[in-house]
This record gives C-alpha cells, structure tokens and sequence, in this order.
C-alpha cells in the first residue's frame, strides 16, 4: 500500500486523511520528524500558513521538510501549503521557499468574497473540477520551470507544477471529486518508479 | 462564483481545525496571538472576565476596535454580537469580519429567537450545552459550533460538561434504530432532518470547538481528546501573567494533544493562569450558558 504523508499541525488535514483512505492509499499524519520516513508524498493542508508555519519551526520539521522537497518527494500543497511551498510571499516572512512562485495571501479579500466555481483544470481533462477557495492565495509570478494547471476565467493562475511540486489555491480535499488526489498519487506513483515522465509535464501550459 | 455558499462557510470553520483562536481587544493583543501561532482572533472590547466583572448589558465591540484588529493581522478576524441582534450581525458583516460569534458572553437581546443565519453571506459560529441545542444553531444557519463552557472563569468543568453532553446525544443518535430518531428529534428539541443525519454520518454537519473556561494547555488537550475540532481561548490568555508564552504553549497543545511529553514541555514555567472561579460560588443571575436555548 502506498504511503502519503499529510502534515497535521494545523487546517484540514483529517479531510485530506480521508480521501486518500478511501482511495486505498495508507495516509500518514505527520506532527513530528520521525513522522515524515518512508514517504511517497507528501500533502500540506488549508489551514492557517502562519500558524503551521510557526509549528513547523518549533518541532523542527522545517529542514527536513524543504530537504525531502528538494530530494524530489512529491509534495502537494492546497491553499496555506501553496503559500508555504512558495520562494516569495507577499506576508509570511518564512516559508519553506521550495517552489519557485510568487505567492499573494487573501488575494480575493475576506471571508465574504470566499467563493465555488467550476473550474477547468489541464490534466484533469474535460470536465470542469469544483473549486472552493476560501480566503485563497493567488500565485502571481511563475518561475521558469513552472507550468500552469489552473486559471480563472479573468487569468489569475490558482494550480501550478515545478516537476514533483504541485500547488493548488482550491481545496479538492473539501469536495467528493477525487480527481486532484488521483492526479497527485499518479505523481507519487511515477516518482517513486523513477520514471522520467514526472520531470515533463503531464499536459500542462508551459510560461513563455 | 458563488460567493457565500454553505461550503465555503463550513469550509472557513474546517480551515481553523487543530487550531487555536483567541480573544483580543486591541492591535497589539492581536499580533501576539498571530505571533504565537493563532489560526483566528476574536476581536472584542473586553475578554469575558472583564465583562464578567463590569456587569450590566454587554454589546457588540466598537467598529474602530474591530477595523483595528483586522488591520493589524492577516489571519481570519472575528467578532461577536449578542443573541437575536441580527443588526448588530448585519454591521459585523459589513465591516468585512470573516465569522461572527452569535454569543452568550454579550446580553441577549431576544430571549425567544436566535438570528436566522441562512440570511448572512458571513459565516457564524454559536455555543451549545447539548446536541439539541447545536442543531437548532445548525438549522438556522451556523457554520461552526462550540461549546458555551463558562466564559471568563477559567474553569474547564462546563466545557467538559458540555462537550461530552454533545458528543452522548451524537453517539445515543448514531445507535438507535432508524424508526426512534423521530422520538429521539422531539427529545432533543432537534431538525429531525439533522437528526437523521447523524444518526447516518455519525458526526455533526459542521465543526465543533470548545469553548468557556480554558485557560492551560492542559485544558486545551483535555478538550481535544473529548472530541474537540479546536480550541477558543478567551481570557485565558490575556488574563495570565505571560500572555505570548502561554499563546504558544496553548497552540502546541492543540496540535500534540495526545502526546503527554510534549503536553509536559510546553506546561512548563509559564507563570500564573488566570484566576479561576468556582462555578458554583457565581450567583445563578450571572451565569451566561442558559443565555440562549
């Protein structure tokens, strides 16, 4: 059985917890160092980025957590796990600077402005995936290496890839489409078969 | 876009899982709530134990009071109206706070009525002593619960009692033949619709946090392993003789409660707690969980 990773010191880790449990998968909530061996993915969860952030530091997950990314774990992080995957963010002095974006907190405004669309997103196909954003990040600088798997319709970039790093500012762990967890554990999968397929995007848009 | 919907307003209280919001009644105050690791701040005028100890009628805080706090931080900022003041919801939620606390701590100002929250794009949370009376809350529209405990005493017994009052009537539902839960709704005073539900999920449809009455990290983990979703600290924390460290030690708390070292660690040295009450020694007027049904 394959084992993911979810960091669970703060936000909704239990809801990712369950999707992967009912897709068969053994997932892992990591609290503690010693909680992040023998991994094949890792999720960071919504939640409060300054929060988790600040617990990160305190139990000393912070190094081997950016050490595992750079090794090419394959991480995925949804809202506050996008901001703190990110090199740049406009009000979080520390992230874990791994994905080469920039990030900006709250970019929709407060809690009244949270919003569901429907949302189409490149690798998942035709159908539109349900998106709810909740006081969500926008990513508004993309590295060089990055490819974009979301937009809204007015170009705001809200999914992106650098190769075993992916980032969504919707939180898929929220709704009962599985299709963004499939789309990762296909990651996990190609990357712990070391198969050159998850160094070159599966259908993404490569920036100019 | 659909701005307001019932999924993004349970979505914002899922957000807050595992973490600590806190009472604060200035800028200052709430920065070393986000400083210590806060996932929210409640914006107020004065923590419970000085709202306790005024006496007279408590009302919504001061806007400048809330428009300050929620410029001094990034994370979600709520604030609290009184019981059945739906105006008071209406100006919270044209100021921009991100979830409004329907609560017992301020007077009532309908004894009959609770504000019918569906009408609201701002998601409320409100207390309970019991499952019936979360899912009257529920079925009007709150998107997050928490216990009532009782507040600005420093005094965890109502909280437990309230938690595991709760978490009896969720397991008493889940338990029972599919034909008792009509009898069992009368009882509870409950949606029978929402009672159904639980008896299906064997969970409440939203959130629940404790609240009332913590004041050490060892409160914080008590309730956590009674079920809790988080954790409210309302005076507390600003009540102690170290407010930053015992902020810090309250988050850690709400994350390792299940690992006793850790819980031991982070109890260390922290000063004073606020001073407590014995519940039994406030006269019966002055109790604030009967406020509201």
């Amino acid at each position: 059985m394959r084992r993911i990773g979810v960091l669970a010191l703060q936000g909704a880790f239990a809801e990712h917890i369950s999707v992967l449990q009912r897709l068969g998968v053994e997932a892992v909530p990591v609290r503690l160092p010693g909680e992040l061996e023998e991994l094949e993915g890792l999720i960071i969860p919504g939640g409060e980025s300054t929060t988790m952030s600040r617990l990160m530091t305190v139990f000393h997950l912070r190094d081997e957590i950016k050490r595992l990314a750079e090794d090419g774990l394959p991480m995925w992080g949804t809202c506050a796990g996008l901001i703190l995957l990110a090199k740049e963010v406009d009000s979080l002095p520390d992230p874990l600077g791994v994905m080469d974006i920039g990030v900006r907190r709250n970019a929709f405004g407060r809690q009244v402005d949270s919003f569901e669309t429907e949302l189409p997103v490149l690798p998942l196909g035709k159908e539109p995936f349900p998106a709810v954003f909740i006081r969500a990040p926008q990513i508004d600088r993309l590295g060089s290496e990055v490819e974009v798997l979301a937009r809204l319709t007015n170009g705001q970039v809200v999914a992106a890839r650098e190769n075993n790093l992916v980032a969504t500012a919707f939180h898929p762990e929220l709704t009962t489409d599985p299709r963004f967890h499939c789309y990762f554990l296909n990651m996990a999968k190609n990357s712990i078969k070391q198969i050159q397929q998850v160094l070159s995007p599966v259908g993404g848009e490569k920036e100019p | 876009m659909d701005k307001g919907t019932w999924m993004v307003k349970t979505g914002l209280a899922q957000m807050l899982k595992g973490g600590v919001i806190m009472d604060v009644v200035t800028a200052e105050h709430a920065r070393i709530a986000e400083e210590a690791g806060a996932c929210a701040v409640m914006a107020l005028e004065r923590v419970p134990a000085d709202i306790r100890a005024a006496g007279g009628v408590a009302r919504m805080a001061d806007p400048n009071v809330i428009l300050a706090i929620m410029k001094a931080v990034s994370i979600p900022v709520m604030a609290k109206c009184r019981i059945g003041h739906f105006v008071e919801a209406q100006i919270l939620e044209g100021l921009g706070v991100d979830f409004i606390d329907e609560s017992e701590v301020l007077t009532p100002a309908d004894e009959s009525h609770h504000i019918y929250k569906n009408d609201f794009k701002v998601p409320f949370v409100c207390g309970c002593r019991d499952l019936g009376e979360a899912l009257r809350r529920i079925g009007e529209g709150a998107a997050m619960i928490r216990t009532k405990g009782e507040a600005g005493t420093g005094n965890i017994v109502e909280a437990v009692r309230h938690m595991r009052t709760v978490m009896d009537g969720i397991r008493r539902l889940q338990n029972m033949p599919a034909d008792e839960i009509m009898a069992e709704a009368k009882f509870l005073g409950a949606p029978y619709e929402l009672a159904l539900e639980i008896h299906q999920t064997g969970r409440l449809p939203v959130v629940n946090f404790a609240a009332g009455g913590v004041a050490t990290p060892a409160d914080a983990a008590l309730m956590m392993q009674l079920g809790a979703d988080g954790i409210f600290v309302g005076s507390g924390i600003f009540k102690s003789s170290d407010p930053p460290a015992r902020a810090k030690a309250i988050v850690a708390a709400a994350t390792h409660y299940k690992d006793p070292s850790i819980l031991a660690e982070v109890s260390k040295g922290l000063g004073a707690a606020m001073a407590g009450l014995d519940i039994k020694t406030i006269p019966e007027a002055e109790l604030l969980a009967p406020r509201g049904w």
